[in-house]
C-alpha cells in the first residue's frame, strides 16, 4: 500500500512505510512550528523589537523587577508607584505564570552564554509559545481524531488570525502563554479520561496549575470541566476512568490552584466554582452507587435504591448551595463574568467594563476576518464528531460550542474559541480528505466480483470499492480534492494578509503615508515617555487618563494615579472628574492628589483618532457614575458630541478642551482650512483663545500628539 | 399504605443484602474501606473544630481538611483490589501513581499549610 513516487524518492534510503509516515509527519511538524514563530514577527521586522499596547508593559516591568530582585521579593512587592496614594500589592495582585516563564527561559539563555536583554525574550515569549500550541494541537487532534486530524489542526492553528491577534511577536501578555497552557490542560485531562491512570491526572492538574497562574480565563477550565462530566454522566458514560481522572484533577488542582495569592480561596468560596465542587460530589455518589450494584445482585432493589439516592444527593446539593449563597458565604458571579451570562448587565452597572473595546460583542465581519474558511468547517466538524462519538469527541464538541458562544458575546473570547474550531475544523478537513483520498486510489471492482467474493468483504474497509452506477466518481473526487486544496491555499493566503495588516501593529508606535508615498513614522509616545523620564524630577507624580498609565511607570519611570489595572473605580472617577470640571475644581482635586504633570493625548494634527477627546465621554461617564455632580447631557448639545462653536459651553471650558486645544488656534493643520482645524474630528474647533492659569505647558510632541503640563503651585498670598 | 409498608420491606431487605454482601468482602479490601472512613473522619473531626474555634488561619484549615479529603479519594482511587477497578493497568504501575500524587499532594499542603 505505499505511494509509489515518495517510495522511489526514498528508495536510496531504504525506508520501510512505517518510517516513510514517521518522517513525513516528523518534518512537517518541523516546518509548522517555524511557520508558527515566523509568520508572528512581522512587526519585529518592519518596526524595531518592542512591546506593543498598554498591558504588556506592565508585564514587562514585573518581569525587569523579577529578574533583578528575585522571586522573593516580587513575589512579597508593594508598588508605591502607581495608584498614588494608594499603591498596588503586585505580589497579590497578578498572575505571575508568564513574568516566572519569561524569567526562567532567561535563566536558561544566560545559563548558555546568550547574554540577550530581557526585553528580547520577552517579546519573543508569545511566538514561541504559539509555535508549543501547534504541537499539543497535534498530540490532541491525535487523541481525538488520528494522526491526520492532529496534523491538520497543527497547520491550522499556526496561521489562525484569532490567536495570532493576542500573539505576535511583541504582544507580551497573559493570553500568549494562556492559549497553550489551556489547551494542554484539555488534552490532558482527555488522556486521562481515556487511560483512566492517575499519572495523566496528576498531569492534568499540574496544567490546570499553570493555567490559573497564568491568566483569570482559568475560570472557563473549571467550568466547563465539571459541565463536560456532568452530560458523560448524563448521557450513561460513567466509568471509573472518567472518576480516578476528574477527581485526581479536581483535588490537587483545586489545591495547586490556591496557592496563586491572587486567586487565594475562590475555589471554596465563590460561586463561579461551585459547578466543580458539585460535579465532585456527584461523582462520589455514582461512586458509590457504582459500588452498591456491583454488591447487590437484586436490580429491582437497586432501581429504587437508585432513584432514593439520587433524588436525596440532588436535594441536599441543592439546599446546600441554597444556604452558601443566601448566607453570603458563597460570593456570587463578579461583574466580569456574569456579563458573559448577561451581556447587557455592563452597560447598565460597570461602565468601566462596558468602555473596553474588546469587550463589545462580537461582528459578523469580526468572525470572517479571524476565521475565514474555518467558519464552515466547524459545523462540518460538528457532524464528523457527532458521527463517531466517544469521550474524547464529545469533549470537543462542549468546547467548541460553548466557546463559540461565548466568542459571540465578546469580541477578545474569540481567542478562546480558536483552538477548538481549528480542532473540529481539522476533523472535518482530515476525514473529507481522507475519504476522498481513498475513493481516489481503490481498485476497480468489476473484474474481482466472481473470483474474490469472500476476500473482497475482507478488504471491502479498507479499500472502498467503486460504485459502479456512478462511473465518474474518480474524476468528482479529484475535483473535490483540488477544491479543498484549493480553499485551504486561500485560508493560508488570508492569514498571512490578516497578520501583515491588521494585527502586527506596535500601536504605541504609529506609521502612515506621506504625500510622496513614503512612510512616515509617528514616536510621540516614546518621546513623551522618554522627556519625563529625563526632565522631571524622580518624584513626581502624573496624572492622565488609565489607558497610559502601565507605559508611564514601564518607559517613564514616574509615579502614576491611575493605571490599567482598574481595580480601584473611585480613583479612576475622581481623575475622570478632574479632567471634566473646569480648571479652577479640577485644580483643587489635582492638588488634594498631589500632582505634578498631567498628561493628554491629542490626535488633532495628525488625525489619529485614539485621543483623550474621543474617550472623554467615557471620562464623563465614569466620574458621573461616583459623583452625580458630572452629568454626561451638560457635555452635549441635542444629544450629539461637538467640539466645534456649536458645542456646550461645560465642553468648551473644561480641562480636558483646554488641555487638548491650548494654543492649536493657531495652527494651520490642512491646506485650504482655517488655523484650529481638528483633524480627527473634522470640524474646526469652537475655543481658540484658552488662556490656563493653574497649569503652564511642559512639553509637546513633535507631531503634538501627546501633550504634558506641569501644574503650577498655589498664587502666594500677598 | 401497602405501597409504604412494601419500600419499608424493601428498604430492610436491601439493608439485609448489602450487609451480607459486605460481610463476604475479603478482609484487606475492609482495611482499606476503613483507611478510607478514618480519612474522611478526621476531616469531619477538623470542620467541627473551625466551626466550634473559627476560621481564622483559613489556609490551614483548608489544607488540612483538604490533604484529609485528598487521601481518602487518592486511595478509594488506587485500590486495586477493589473488583470496581479498571483492568487495563497493571497493579505496580496503580500503585506507583498512588505514591506519586500522595507525595504531591503532601508537598503542596505543607506549602499552604502556611
Amino acid at each position: 500500500m505505499s505511494n509509489s513516487s515518495t517510495s522511489d524518492l526514498l528508495k536510496p534510503f531504504k525506508l520501510k512505510t512505517k518510517q516513510q509516515e514517521l518522517l513525513i509527519r516528523v518534518s512537517i511538524l518541523c516546518l509548522v512550528y517555524i511557520l508558527a514563530f515566523i509568520t508572528r514577527l512581522f512587526s519585529v521586522l518592519r518596526y524595531e523589537s518592542m512591546i506593543h499596547e498598554f498591558d504588556p508593559y506592565f508585564n514587562y516591568r514585573t518581569t525587569l523587577y523579577l529578574t533583578q530582585h528575585g522571586f522573593y521579593d516580587f513575589w512579597n512587592w508593594f508598588d508605591y508607584e502607581s495608584w498614588y496614594p494608594l499603591g498596588r500589592i503586585v505580589g497579590g495582585t497578578l498572575y505571575p505564570g508568564l513574568m516566572v516563564t519569561a524569567a526562567l527561559i532567561y535563566r536558561l539563555l544566560h545559563f548558555l552564554r546568550f547574554a540577550v536583554h530581557i526585553r528580547e525574550v520577552c517579546v519573543l515569549t508569545a511566538p514561541f509559545f504559539a509555535s508549543n500550541t501547534t504541537l499539543v494541537a497535534y498530540f490532541f487532534g491525535k487523541e481525538i481524531w488520528d494522526s491526520g486530524a492532529g496534523l491538520v489542526a497543527a497547520i491550522l492553528i499556526a496561521v489562525c488570525p484569532g490567536y495570532i491577534s493576542r500573539s505576535v511577536a511583541g504582544s507580551y501578555d497573559n493570553e500568549g502563554v494562556a492559549i497553550f497552557a489551556l489547551l494542554f490542560t484539555f488534552y490532558l485531562f482527555v488522556k486521562a479520561v481515556n487511560k483512566g491512570s492517575l499519572a495523566w491526572g496528576l498531569a492534568s492538574a499540574f496544567g490546570y496549575f499553570y493555567m490559573v497562574s497564568a491568566w483569570g480565563g482559568y475560570v472557563f477550565i473549571i467550568n466547563l470541566i465539571p459541565l463536560y462530566v456532568l452530560v458523560l454522566l448524563i448521557t450513561g458514560r460513567y466509568s471509573m476512568r472518567l472518576y480516578v481522572a476528574y477527581n485526581c484533577m479536581y483535588i490537587l488542582g483545586m489545591l495547586l490552584a490556591m496557592q496563586i495569592r491572587f486567586v487565594g480561596f475562590q475555589h471554596v468560596q465563590s460561586g463561579e466554582h461551585m459547578a466543580a465542587m458539585g460535579v465532585f460530589f456527584l461523582m462520589q455518589v455514582f461512586y458509590f452507587l457504582d459500588w452498591v450494584k456491583h454488591m447487590l445482585s437484586d436490580t429491582k432493589l437497586f432501581q429504587e435504591f437508585l432513584s432514593i439516592t439520587v433524588t436525596c444527593a440532588v436535594a441536599a446539593g441543592g439546599i446546600a448551595l441554597g444556604v452558601g449563597m443566601a448566607s453570603g458565604y458563597i460570593s456570587p458571579w463578579t461583574g466580569r463574568f456574569y456579563s458573559l451570562l448577561d451581556p447587557t448587565y455592563a452597560k447598565d452597572h460597570i461602565p468601566i467594563i462596558a468602555s473596553v473595546s474588546e469587550h463589545q460583542p462580537t461582528a459578523w465581519s469580526s468572525f470572517m476576518f479571524d476565521f475565514h474558511i474555518l467558519l464552515f468547517l466547524f459545523p462540518a466538524g460538528l457532524y464528523f464528531c457527532f458521527k463517531r462519538l466517544s469521550d474524547a469527541t464529545i469533549f470537543i464538541v462542549m468546547y467548541g460550542l460553548t466557546s463559540m458562544y461565548f466568542a459571540g458575546v465578546m469580541v477578545r473570547l474569540i481567542l478562546v474559541a480558536t483552538p477548538a474550531v481549528c480542532l473540529i475544523s481539522a476533523i472535518a478537513v482530515s476525514a473529507t480528505v481522507k475519504n476522498l483520498t481513498v475513493l481516489l486510489r481503490s481498485k476497480n471492482k468489476v473484474a474481482q466480483i466472481g473470483s474474490t467474493k469472500g476476500t473482497s468483504s475482507a478488504k471491502a474497509s479498507s479499500k472502498a470499492s467503486l460504485d459502479q452506477s456512478q462511473p465518474f466518481q474518480k474524476n468528482g473526487a479529484m475535483a473535490l480534492l483540488f477544491g479543498a486544496f484549493y480553499l485551504l491555499s486561500r485560508y493560508a493566503t488570508h492569514c498571512t494578509w490578516v497578520t501583515s495588516e491588521a494585527y502586527s501593529s506596535p500601536s504605541i508606535v504609529l506609521a502612515a503615508r506621506g504625500a510622496h508615498g513614503n512612510r512616515v513614522i509617528f514616536d510621540d509616545y516614546r518621546e513623551a515617555y522618554f522627556w519625563l523620564r529625563q526632565n522631571t524630577p524622580p518624584d513626581a507624580k502624573v496624572m492622565s487618563w488609565w489607558d497610559y498609565g502601565y507605559q508611564i511607570t514601564a518607559m517613564g519611570n514616574r509615579t502614576v494615579i491611575v493605571d490599567n489595572n482598574t481595580w480601584n473605580n473611585t480613583h479612576i472617577a475622581t481623575v475622570g472628574r478632574a479632567m471634566s470640571s473646569y480648571e479652577d475644581e479640577a485644580y483643587e482635586i489635582i492638588r488634594s492628589l498631589d500632582v505634578d504633570y498631567v498628561l493628554v493625548v491629542f490626535g488633532g494634527v495628525t488625525g489619529y483618532s485614539s485621543d483623550d477627546i474621543n474617550k472623554f465621554l467615557w471620562m464623563v461617564r465614569i466620574g458621573g457614575g461616583v459623583f452625580p455632580v458630572i452629568k454626561e447631557p451638560d457635555y452635549l448639545v441635542n444629544g450629539e458630541y461637538r467640539v466645534d462653536k456649536g458645542a456646550a459651553p461645560k465642553m468648551l471650558n473644561c480641562l480636558m478642551y483646554k488641555l487638548s486645544y491650548y494654543r492649536f488656534g493657531e495652527m494651520m493643520t490642512e491646506y485650504g482650512k482655517p488655523p484650529g482645524y481638528d483633524r480627527a474630528r473634522g470640524v474646526e474647533i469652537g475655543n481658540k483663545d484658552i488662556k490656563l492659569e493653574h497649569l503652564e505647558e511642559a512639553f509637546t510632541t513633535s507631531n503634538w500628539i501627546v501633550r504634558i503640563y506641569k501644574v503650577k503651585p498655589p498664587n502666594n498670598r500677598w | 399504605m401497602g405501597r409504604t409498608s412494601s419500600t419499608k420491606e424493601d428498604a430492610g431487605a436491601l439493608f439485609h443484602s448489602l450487609r451480607s454482601a459486605y460481610a463476604a468482602t475479603p478482609v484487606n479490601l475492609k482495611i482499606i474501606d476503613l483507611y478510607v472512613g478514618f480519612a474522611i473522619f478526621t476531616a469531619l473531626i477538623q470542620v467541627v473544630y473551625m466551626a466550634m474555634v473559627g476560621s481564622f488561619p483559613f489556609n490551614s484549615f483548608l489544607s488540612g481538611v483538604l490533604s484529609c479529603v485528598g487521601t481518602a479519594v487518592l486511595a478509594g482511587k488506587s485500590n486495586f483490589l477493589s473488583p470496581l477497578f479498571a483492568k487495563d493497568l497493571p497493579p505496580e504501575r496503580a500503585f506507583a501513581d498512588f505514591v506519586l500524587c500522595n507525595l504531591v499532594l503532601h508537598l503542596v499542603i505543607m506549602n499552604f499549610l502556611g
